[in-house]
């Protein structure tokens, strides 16, 4: 940005003197919370938005436990990132199809968003995965928009129905609705209606609008708004839910420089899905809207958060290393099983983990096999026993094994099992950590590894039910795949009574 | 109407009393919501606090009428009158450029009107050359405007080539004043900024340019200081034009864009229809913010 530097910077100079690691302090968080709010409203965050994201940055800041992976400031930029991820996110959004074609799409938003354009590459787009959309000139207010809507349906090589000239001549609702029994005659599967330009404070209008909603009844009314708008965002947003409730968003002009934080501010707003990107004249310039991208867009926090990766990269591996020497050197204990295990739970369910995973098909079988209650099981027996027993099952006798199999519900047959396993499974270990020159990359296919930081859970691979776009949450997915077959042989399905 | 400016103004100024320390946040939020920016609105805020603080018994009226004040000498810092001066013999051209939207096509029609009416011979250039229909567009404002008008003499058409015939077509048909539209263009991509440096020079063979306005709409946020930067860096700037203030943006940004580029706004966009443009007049604007 040109006049202003950028909170990385910022940050990095503000909490240059905070080089210890530990709890933060208030004083550090809201110094760090201070930039942040500067910083969101430079990107045209609405500030009822800003107001209440730095609310939640500063109690998360506070609460949080101490990662030792990050210094303060690392800290408070990795909670910042994580919240804008999820406010952005949410749930996964596409466009909803009519069960019954035609799909009708209405667009709507301010003079000058670019919804004609859009409606173009959207025509396209559909065109493009086989339907036959056709595009509806419901803009008769714009000198020439009807032209233009014209050319653009020429260009994208769909059809047009345009039967009144515009130019404030035709009723839109008129044409809309009868662009719809239009599209049903002839059998097009896909109906976008282009609209004219319109102020949230034009009352007048936004009843035209809504009276073409109520005409069409869309499957989808999409909300089109220039990344580059400031804190009328809001205002807007909220007179246009009101008006004509839209479905969707579709953020535009996103090639510029805009840092959009109009995003943050309609999704924190409405709630509503940002289903596309428009990037450019082109009319193949539309992408599908991705969160994680956002976010480092509207606080550019690139470097330091490549900074914080890289330190916990190190510590993940240090704690990996430890783990791989005790393998070796025959010191792995029940006690570190069940510290892996329990990075395995904080990660989340294990078959959505591993369902989501791209390339998780081929694994279907096996995920589907895996009972997620083993892992219950097998923490219960270990939680059972003493912490001698835990550092060296060779004291495990036969009425220890039945204090355990009792203390934790299970039989003693049970509790064999886990100790034969566990006993193979480090054998195992051994054996392959032996053959692959990194030590630590062979404990990456133990069942229990994660990354992870002893007191603190790595907060960055907590799952929130969206599917992995951002990139710090699916590299530690893709360590774990390989673990998926080693975690059904260590811990098979528990055997009958 | 949903929300405003002046509604959150008047709340914050509702019947003189006592300052008290939350009137200060509020008179923040405000500014902070009409898009003046955290810098502007600390520096605002700073100026009033210096004048309210010699004031020994403050109302929530005197506050507002030293922000007035504060705001007004800000602006008054700057000359919005047009120059539309020209060579004997020759027109006074008008360059207008700007982000894809904003309005420069409907400025053209209404600045057009609003000179014509005044007794001079406008013609218009079409030089947008690349969005659809766009000399279409134009040609139906110079008709409602009763203004001469030159097109692409093909699709496509190189727009410095278009820009360059009309001036000279203004020369020998003795038009005063020539406006040339230019397509839409965001202020990142390079190639396109080229463009606008080759209009200008072409047209520059043959007459000086009076005037380059960057529309700025009225919408948008800080990122009016990146675009009214690179304009002014490649399309040398001479005055701004804010748009759609019929909306609920207040169009705060400008103060920051004038301050950053010293380029003064000169005209404001208040509606769709073509009579809907006034000049720059710091104090309506300021009572638009306060009332
Ligand atoms: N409400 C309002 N709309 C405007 C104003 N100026 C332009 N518009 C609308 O903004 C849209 C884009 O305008 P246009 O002149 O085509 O923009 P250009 O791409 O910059 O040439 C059109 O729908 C115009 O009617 C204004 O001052 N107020
Ligand atoms: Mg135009």
């Amino acid at each position: 940005m040109v006049v202003f530097g950028t909170l990385s910077e910022k940050l990095t100079s503000a909490l240059s003197s905070l080089r210890t690691k530990g709890k933060l302090s208030a004083a550090d968080v809201d110094g760090t919370v201070r930039e942040i709010r500067r910083a969101l409203l430079d990107a045209d965050v609405s500030l009822d938005v800003v107001k209440s994201f730095t609310g939640k940055i500063r109690d998360r800041a506070l609460s949080d436990d101490v990662n030792k992976a990050l210094n303060p400031a690392q800290q408070v930029v990795q909670i910042v990132n994580e919240e804008l991820v999820e406010i952005l996110g949410g749930a996964q959004s596409q466009l909803s199809f009519a069960k019954k074609p035609p799909t009708v799409i209405m667009l709507a938003g301010l003079q000058g968003s670019g919804k004609t354009t859009f409606a173009g590459k959207l025509a396209k787009y559909l065109k493009s995965q086989g339907h036959t959309p056709v595009l509806v000139a419901c803009d008769l207010q714009r000198p020439n928009a009807v032209t233009q809507l014209t050319v653009i349906a020429e260009q994208a090589g769909v059809q047009i129905f345009a039967p009144e000239p515009g130019n404030g001549k035709g009723n839109p609702v008129a044409v809309a609705k009868d662009g719809v029994k239009y599209a049903k005659q002839k059998l097009y599967d896909t109906v976008i209606i282009d609209t004219a330009g319109r102020l949230g404070v034009d009352e007048d209008l936004m009843r035209e609008a809504r009276s073409v909603r109520d005409a069409t009844s869309p499957d989808e009314v999409l909300f089109v708004l220039d990344a580059m708008i400031g804190q009328d965002a809001v205002v807007t947003a909220k007179a246009f839910q009101d008006g004509v409730d839209f479905t969707g968003v579709v953020l535009t002009k996103l090639d510029g420089d805009a840092r959009g934080g109009a995003a943050l501010s309609v999704r924190g707003l409405t709630d509503r899905p940002i289903v596309f990107a428009s990037t450019g004249e082109s009319l193949d310039a539309l992408e599908p809207f991705y969160p994680d991208r956002m976010a480092s867009r509207i606080l550019d926090l690139g470097d330091i958060l490549t900074l914080i990766e890289q330190a916990q990269k190190n510590f993940d591996e240090d704690d990996a290393n430890k783990v791989a020497e005790k393998i070796q050197s025959n010191t792995f204990t029940l006690q570190d099983f069940l510290e892996q295990l329990q990075q395995v739970r904080k990660m989340g369910s294990m078959k959505g983990l591993l369902g989501m995973m791209p390339g998780a098909g081929k694994m279907r079988e096996q995920i589907d096999n895996f009972d997620e209650k083993d892992i219950d099981r097998t923490e219960a027996i270990i939680r059972s026993m003493t912490p001698a027993e835990r550092e060296t099952p060779k004291l495990l006798n036969g009425s220890r094994r039945l204090r355990i199999a009792k203390g934790s519900g299970m039989t003693v047959t049970d509790v064999n099992q886990l100790v034969i396993r566990f006993e193979s499974a480090a054998k195992m270990m051994k054996t392959v950590a032996k053959g692959v020159p990194q030590t630590s990359r062979a404990w990456d296919r133990f069942p229990g590894h994660a990354p992870r930081a002893k007191r603190s859970p790595p907060k960055r691979l907590r799952v929130r039910g969206t599917p992995p776009n951002a990139r710090q949450r699916t590299r530690p997915f893709n360590r774990l795949l390989p673990g998926m077959e080693i975690v059904s042989d260590s811990v098979p399905n528990r055997p009958p009574k | 109407m949903a929300w405003s400016l002046s509604k959150a103004f008047k709340s914050l100024f509702a019947g003189a009393r006592q300052v008290e320390p939350q009137d200060w946040e509020n008179l923040e939020d405000t500014l902070l919501q009409a898009d003046f920016g955290p810098r502007v609105t600390d520096e605002v805020i700073e100026a009033v606090h210096a004048i309210a603080d010699v004031s020994a018994t403050l109302d929530t009226d005197d506050l507002r009428r030293i922000l007035g004040e504060v705001l007004e000498e800000r602006l008054d810092a700057f000359d919005p009158t047009l120059s539309l001066a020209s060579e004997p013999g020759k027109p006074a051209v008008v360059l207008v450029v700007g982000v894809n939207g904003v309005g420069k096509t409907t400025t053209i029609g209404k600045f057009a009107k609003f000179i014509a009416t005044r007794g001079k011979r406008v013609l218009v250039g079409a030089a947008d050359t690349f969005r659809a229909a766009a000399v279409d567009q134009l040609a139906t404002w110079a008709e409602r405007a009763g203004v001469d008008i030159v097109k692409p003499q093909q699709d496509g058409q190189d727009p410095a080539a278009v820009a360059f015939q009309t001036v000279e077509r203004a020369v020998t048909d003795g038009h005063e004043i020539v406006i040339i539209d230019t397509a839409g263009r965001l202020h990142t991509k390079s190639g396109l900024m080229d463009e606008l440096a080759k209009i200008k020079r072409v047209v520059e063979k043959s007459v000086p340019i009076a005037e380059v306005l960057l529309v700025l709409d009225a919408t948008t946020g800080q990122n009016g200081l990146n675009q009214a930067e690179a304009f002014l860096e490649q399309a040398g700037v001479t005055g701004l034009v804010l748009t759609k203030l019929d909306g609920s943006a207040r169009g705060g940004f400008v103060f920051a864009v004038q301050e950053l580029t010293g380029i003064p706004v000169k005209l404001v966009g208040q509606g769709e229809g073509i009579d809907d443009l006034t000049g720059f007049t710091p104090h309506v604007f300021v009572r638009q913010l306060l009332d």
